[in-house]
């Protein structure tokens, strides 16, 4: 570390100036060229792999067990009808569910974070989660409304709290730290407003409005399948398109500017699109706590790329959420728990290793 | 637009603000080509305001920034980061980011989704890193850099980008005296060696007259004297714009202008 600036002459034979860990690929000719990362292909295969696996777990056991040869049979429509009823028609989408919400969540908290320039700053903590939670349990106790209404009202409270922390921490540009801050005081300001209407609330819709904000992957089927992927295979394409933008302006707006990225149109568009991920994944499962703060900060240390891996939190996400849902099915079985009690603690473990890291490294 | 007077990079007619706070009213700037340009006045003096509006990232109240001939915002934004790069003055390397992919970053106005990390990427990448001293660097965190180390790692990026033209936004501030007048050198190969030209704020009056070939002199949001620094720096000027009283004595290194402030510690007693 005592040396300071290698002079240039020396130094220009051993430059390698192709990024840490990347390879170049380029077509005969060089019209197309591409920066492979095998690190962060590896991660990302064993990522996938792990949610396949996890599937295969999740379609088999139970209390009824469903030996692993049958399951291919079963998923297929084959086989015994009740192999086929409980792997195709219970645990096939509730599997899908949870790898679907665990995906956007992922990517939500990727883009959140980015955005914010903050570890922190996943839709958790910016009070979107606490904007859905209000607006689903609103729609609960005021509307004694069905599962339909409960999540369009989790999506609107959450795209309304988004907008309203955004436009409270935007002055010139939104400052990191400032979405964070604005974000709390809003969460704290929307529990109040839950509590409050849990005081009013009949002992039943009280008790149905807490289970609901634990987060939740309990008889999810096809439709919620259905409802969150077709969220994914609209927004992630999106979400996929500025991300590469989103990774310059975590350089600060105005070297990114000086680079020829045009900042707002990109923190509109993402955060747009994030937001509308996130509701979607509310809407589906509750508000399932950890997995957006958690899988892009996971993602991030394995690849080691020192930015923002929308793919990796994708997988992340996804890997975390089906394998919490596995625990929480079977750790106390035949009592099925709520993901959200078994994300929470996996999550309030990493939170509190990322805080006493942060701190010891001197980065908070 | 363009008349014989005109530079590749000028303002007119400038208006320049802050929400409701204006910092500059019509004012015209010339950036001469193949110049190295120092702008230099009191704090608050708008000479950031100024960089950042001929580097657009602040929007004119009224009034417009030509580049080339054509109002700035015109073009498409990877146009102008092609022809124009900035080092501002706050640039955030994300954690654990390597030295040589944050260059590699610079490459981003001359890439395309197909074409993300061609030969010519590749060589000048390894170019604007051997040029600033960093290529033994290439592996490294930027996080575990000295500032000095960090800042010559953003001046590659900007390098990078290949633009004839650079606009640094008070390079030199966090640096200590070695660094600085590192920094500066490197500008001054820059400009004399391969011909950009050059747009540095610097707090330091005394090496804005080392290093410019155009000085710019701001005052309130206004341009007060601008010129070879030999032919207008003089002690009026500096007592003028800074309200300190200085005198003016020849650079024993360079011969040019340096100014040495009046000492005024007794006097200040007496009025005290």
């Amino acid at each position: 570390m005592s040396d300071t600036l290698a002079p240039a002459s020396s130094a220009t034979g051993s430059a390698r100036p192709a990024p840490r860990g990347a390879r170049a690929w380029r077509s005969p000719g060089g019209r197309i060229s591409f920066l492979v990362r095998p690190r962060t292909l590896v991660v990302c295969l064993t990522l996938a792999l792990v949610s396949a696996l996890t599937l295969v777990v999740s379609v088999s056991v139970g209390d009824y067990g469903v030996p692993l040869s049958a399951v291919p049979a079963a998923l297929m429509g084959f086989g015994e009808r009740l192999d086929v009823f409980f792997v195709q028609g219970v645990r096939l989408p509730r599997a899908l569910t949870a790898i679907g919400v665990g995906a956007a969540l992922g990517i939500a908290g990727a883009v959140f974070q980015s955005l914010s320039r903050n570890a922190l700053g996943s839709p958790d903590i910016i009070g979107f989660t606490s904007g859905a939670a209000t607006g689903a349990v609103a729609a609960i106790l005021i509307l004694g409304a069905g599962r339909l209404v409960v999540s369009l009202g989790a999506i609107a409270g959450g795209m309304i709290t988004a907008a309203v922390v955004y436009l409270l921490a935007m002055k010139n540009g939104v400052q990191g730290y400032r979405l964070v801050l604005v974000g709390i005081g809003v969460s704290a300001m929307l529990a109040s407003v839950r509590d409050y209407l849990m005081t009013r609330a009949d002992l039943t819709d009280a008790l149905g409005a807490q289970i609901w904000m634990i987060g939740s992957l309990n008889s999810r089927g096809w439709a919620e399948a259905a409802a969150v992927w077709i969220g994914l295979a609209v927004l992630a394409p999106v979400i996929f398109a500025v991300g590469q933008r989103l990774r310059f302006l975590e350089l600060g707006e105005d070297t990114a500017r000086g680079l020829g990225v045009s900042a707002q149109s990109t923190q509109i568009i993402a955060l747009a699109a994030a937001s509308a991920l996130t509701g979607a994944a509310i809407a589906v499962a509750g508000p399932i706590g950890f997995v957006a703060l958690a899988a892009p900060q996971l993602a991030r240390r394995l690849t080691r790329t020192g930015g923002t891996t929308l793919a990796g939190a994708a997988l992340m996400g996804a890997a975390l959420l089906v394998l919490a849902d596995l625990v929480a099915m079977r750790l106390m079985a035949p009592t099925q728990l709520p993901v959200g009690v078994v994300t929470a603690v996996i999550g309030g473990s990493y939170l509190i290793w990322l805080l006493y890291t942060e701190w010891r490294g001197g980065r908070a | 637009m363009t008349d014989d007077a005109s530079t590749r990079l000028n303002g007119r007619d400038l208006t320049l603000s802050y929400d409701q706070r204006v910092i500059s009213r019509d004012l015209a700037v010339r950036i001469p080509d193949n110049s190295f340009t120092v702008i230099v006045g009191p704090n608050a003096c708008g000479k950031s305001t100024l960089l950042r509006a001929l580097s657009r990232t602040l929007k004119p109240a009224r009034g417009n920034v030509l580049l080339d001939g054509e109002v700035i915002s015109s073009y498409p934004a990877k146009e102008v980061a092609r022809r124009l790069g900035l080092l501002p003055q706050s640039s955030i390397a994300p954690d654990g980011i390597g030295v040589a992919d944050l260059v590699a970053r610079g490459r981003f106005p001359h890439q395309s989704f197909l074409r993300q990390w061609s030969q010519q990427d590749e060589a000048v990448v390894a170019e604007a890193m051997a040029s600033t001293g960093v290529s033994a660097l290439a592996d490294r965190s930027v996080d575990e850099l000295s500032g000095g180390q960090r800042q010559r790692v953003w001046l590659a990026m900007v390098l990078a980008q290949q633009t004839p033209l650079l606009l640094l936004d008070e390079p030199t501030t966090y640096l200590d005296i070695a660094h600085q007048m590192d920094m500066l050198d490197l500008c001054a190969d820059l400009h004399a060696e391969r011909g950009h030209t050059l747009v540095a704020v610097l707090h330091d009056l005394n090496h804005a007259c080392r290093y410019a070939t155009h000085l710019i002199v701001m005052q309130d949001g206004a341009i007060v004297a601008e010129g070879e620094p030999a032919t207008i720096v003089t002690a009026d000027l500096v007592e003028k714009v800074f309200g300190l009283p200085v005198r003016i004595i020849p650079d024993p290194e360079t011969h040019t202008p340096m100014i040495v402030p009046v000492d005024r510690r007794g006097a200040r007693r007496e009025h005290d």
